[in-house]
């Protein structure tokens, strides 16, 4: 499927922040599954953008900004072709063995609830318990069956073992929380951040996914709030540890108050028309 | 319980003073106990005036405490001293490669030396430092390796200290108290010098600063803040070295170049002795909600801007697991063997130690690997036979977060207790400074006395005290 895509983000500072530096992982990269055809970050303010990639093998822009910054604009904008892969993830850019991703983090730090959830996963083999897991994940949660990843990013949220205790949270805590229990129960995991555009509408949302490693087969996207693999609805983003490896956009200054909006449209595909009217 | 002996480096044992201490040995017959009083009293009123205290965290009365000081120098040899010497600086070079490796080519973990879930599980390793390089390959400009000694020539590594070891400012301060306090006995000695630590330091830091930096290099040393226990030490440092002492808000990154305030405005800093862990260096690279450190200094670190010292993520080198495998990492980088003996520790996830360990639950002290301050311990000669089951429960369950090691005969040196002279059990934190152009240890170090008689525990928060460390020339 061909996507095209525009995430703004706005963030507000009160008061204007002075000295803000900020960290965006905001393009995807290419693997199998999906390819990126064009893409572009624009900043609404007098920066440079510093590119880079951070150890995980996602693509980062840093910005620094002196002056007192009221608001800070963001764009990410372009075209990428999905395939559906079956969740399974190949040719990623991956600077770790997948052992790396058994650590614990402050978010996916398990207690012994979450402990004793995961070690009632059952399956044959490691494929079956991470279905069965995902499926598991979901139902705690209550996800009604037409739930949609919601229009704003969610923060990083309070970490597995919180979301897990109000059986409610965002995208990323229901990450947290497979992620959390993929690795008790032996498997690499972690947390992917991207967007999730619907075949049907011209609708698109942030969102957050999990993603476990099998031996023999590789890294597989698993998706708690919507039940499912990830397939050519989901456009990859970045990954890590936890959602805050993960992270859009990270900012820190001079103590100021940040509020965030973050806004995904699925933007008409002039290029590909163009293209079949040929 | 089989009554322990130990070695005591003033007598050996024996009736007589080694040569090294004949003349402290002399000292202590010639001296009243009153007059050691009346010197006691003195050194305490010289730390009051300097104000050199520590705070305990979670104490009731959390105010500020004067650490003991005992007025009676420990001696040691420079012959002794100097094997000491050897066998730190090998084992600092051995981490420094060990840090360039597992951030870089991880070549000792294809070579299966070590399990690779001690490093990628490691808490304490930086998955956000790999493929980096810290400048000049130095990761660890300061290390303080603590040494407890059980005989003649027998020194043994407890603990090696990576991050941001504290303890040298006493070292310097009871120096300078020792020689207003007993002038006589020091000048009849040849000691070592240790004044000129800081300067050593300064040299350091500076021969670390980014290359192609043109200018004197400008450094500063940046604290949590006052609230941090070791506060007095970073003031102290910051003013013995000249440099700035800063707090995170002091400081700022654009454009991955780090600035300092000033009353004549920004001024770009190139080298930062940080006394802050790496979780709360930047909001941006890790803790998000840490508001004690720089957003963007991680930024502008790997971008070669400026340098850290220690460099982040120094800690993987000097946790307990790995700790177990440094005769095999001095071996692996540098084709020695250790000069410095680790005290033998089993390691619970081999199944053999484990089952040795179970069955000399009384005999061992068993700790945690990810632990530190005492915490998650068993001292098995001390321990009730309910805290061993407890014990062999927590093993069964879980072996891979244990180690054990037997009871260490900790050396005693003569201390001036209330009962009079007494000897009690000590151990010994030597600095070791490298910099571009190689290392060196201050001869000396902070010795710490478990002031009360028997006890093992030489820690600061359990009463433990200090004295000054000689190094002088052989008799």
């Amino acid at each position: 499927m061909r996507i095209h895509i525009r995430h703004e983000i706005v963030q507000t500072f009160t008061p204007p922040a002075k000295g803000l530096n900020a960290i965006m992982r905001l393009t995807p990269r290419s693997h199998e599954g999906q390819h990126v055809i064009d893409w572009r970050v624009e900043i609404d303010a007098d920066c440079r953008l510093r590119n880079s990639d951070d150890s995980f093998g996602n693509l980062t822009q840093a910005i620094s900004l002196a002056g007192p910054t009221g608001q800070l604009r963001i764009a990410a904008e372009g075209v990428v072709e999905t395939f559906d892969a079956a969740g399974i993830v190949r040719n990623s850019a991956e600077r770790f063995p997948p052992e790396l991703f058994l650590r614990e983090t402050l978010l996916t730090t398990p207690d012994a609830a979450l402990r004793a959830f995961a070690s009632d996963v059952e399956g044959s083999d490691a494929i079956e318990r991470l279905h069965a897991l995902l499926v598991r994940v979901s139902e705690r949660f209550e996800v009604p069956e037409d739930a949609k990843p919601t229009k704003h990013a969610a923060g990083a949220g309070p970490g597995a073992a919180h979301a897990f205790a109000a059986s409610a949270g965002s995208a990323h805590d229901l990450a947290h929380v497979f992620v959390a229990c993929a690795r008790l129960m032996g498997a690499p995991a972690r947390v992917v951040s991207g967007h999730y555009v619907s075949e049907d509408e011209a609708s698109a949302a942030c969102h957050a996914w999990a993603e476990a490693h099998v031996e023999g087969v590789g890294w597989i996207g698993f998706d708690p709030l919507l039940g499912i693999c990830p397939h050519e609805s989901h456009v990859r983003i970045a990954c890590g540890l936890d959602a805050l490896d993960a992270a859009p956009l990270r900012t820190a200054g001079a103590s100021a108050v940040v509020d965030t909006t973050s806004i995904l449209v699925r933007m008409a595909d002039r290029q590909m028309q163009g293209q079949r009217q040929q | 319980m089989v009554e322990q002996t130990f070695w005591d480096e003033m007598t050996s044992d024996g009736a007589d003073a080694r040569a090294v201490y004949a003349r402290v040995d002399q000292w202590l017959r010639d001296t009243p106990p009153d007059v050691l009083a009346a010197r006691r009293s003195q050194a305490e009123l010289l730390f009051r005036r300097i104000g050199i205290t520590f705070a305990v965290y979670g104490a009731k009365d959390a105010g500020e405490r004067l650490i003991p000081f005992d007025i009676i120098p420990r001696v040691i040899g420079q012959s002794e001293w100097s094997l000491l010497e050897k066998g730190l600086i090998q084992r600092v070079k051995a981490i420094n490669a060990f840090l360039t490796d597992i951030y870089g080519a991880r070549e000792i973990l294809r070579a299966g030396l070590i399990p690779s879930d001690l490093v990628y599980r490691n808490p304490h390793f930086r998955p956000e430092m790999a493929g980096r390089r810290a400048p000049h390959d130095i990761w660890v400009h300061i290390a303080g390796i603590d040494i407890v000694r059980t005989g003649e020539s027998d020194f043994y590594v407890l603990e090696d200290n990576a991050r941001t070891p504290s303890g040298v400012s006493y070292m310097l301060e009871n120096r300078e108290v020792m020689m207003r306090l007993l002038p006589d006995l020091f000048g009849a000695h040849r000691v070592a010098p240790v004044e000129n630590y800081t300067d050593l330091l300064l040299n350091c830091l500076r021969s670390v600063a980014p290359i192609g930096s043109s200018r004197e290099p400008v450094v500063a040393l940046l604290t949590p803040g006052q609230y941090n226990s070791a506060y007095y030490e970073h003031s102290f440092l910051a003013d013995r070295l000249g440099v700035e002492l800063v707090e995170g808000h002091d400081l700022s990154v654009r454009d991955d170049v780090v600035y300092m305030r000033t009353t004549q405005g920004p001024k770009r800093v190139d080298v930062i002795y940080r006394r802050i862990d790496d979780d709360y260096l930047d909001p941006l690279a890790f803790r998000a909600d840490s508001a004690l450190g720089v957003p963007g200094l991680v930024n502008a670190y790997n971008a070669g801007n400026v340098t850290l010292s220690n460099a982040i993520g120094t800690g993987v080198a000097d946790d307990k697991a790995m700790y177990t495998y440094m005769p095999e990492i001095v071996r692996f980088y540098l084709g020695e063997e250790a000069i410095l003996k680790n005290v033998p520790t089993w390691r619970c996830r081999e199944a053999d130690a484990l089952k040795y360990v179970l069955e000399h639950l009384g005999e061992l002290v068993v700790k945690e690997v990810n632990g530190s301050g005492g915490y998650g311990m068993l001292v098995g000669p001390h321990a009730t036979r309910a805290e061993i089951e407890d014990f062999r429960a927590k093993l069964t369950e879980a072996p891979d977060n244990y180690i054990a090691q037997p009871t260490l005969s900790l050396s005693t040196c003569p201390a001036f207790v209330e009962s009079g002279v007494a000897p009690r059990h000590v151990d010994l934190r030597p600095f070791v400074l490298t910099g571009a152009d190689g290392s060196r240890v201050v001869p000396g170090g902070l010795t710490r006395v478990a002031m009360r008689a028997g006890s093992l525990v030489v820690n600061s928060s359990q009463g433990g005290g200090t004295k000054d460390t000689w190094i002088i020339e052989d008799a």
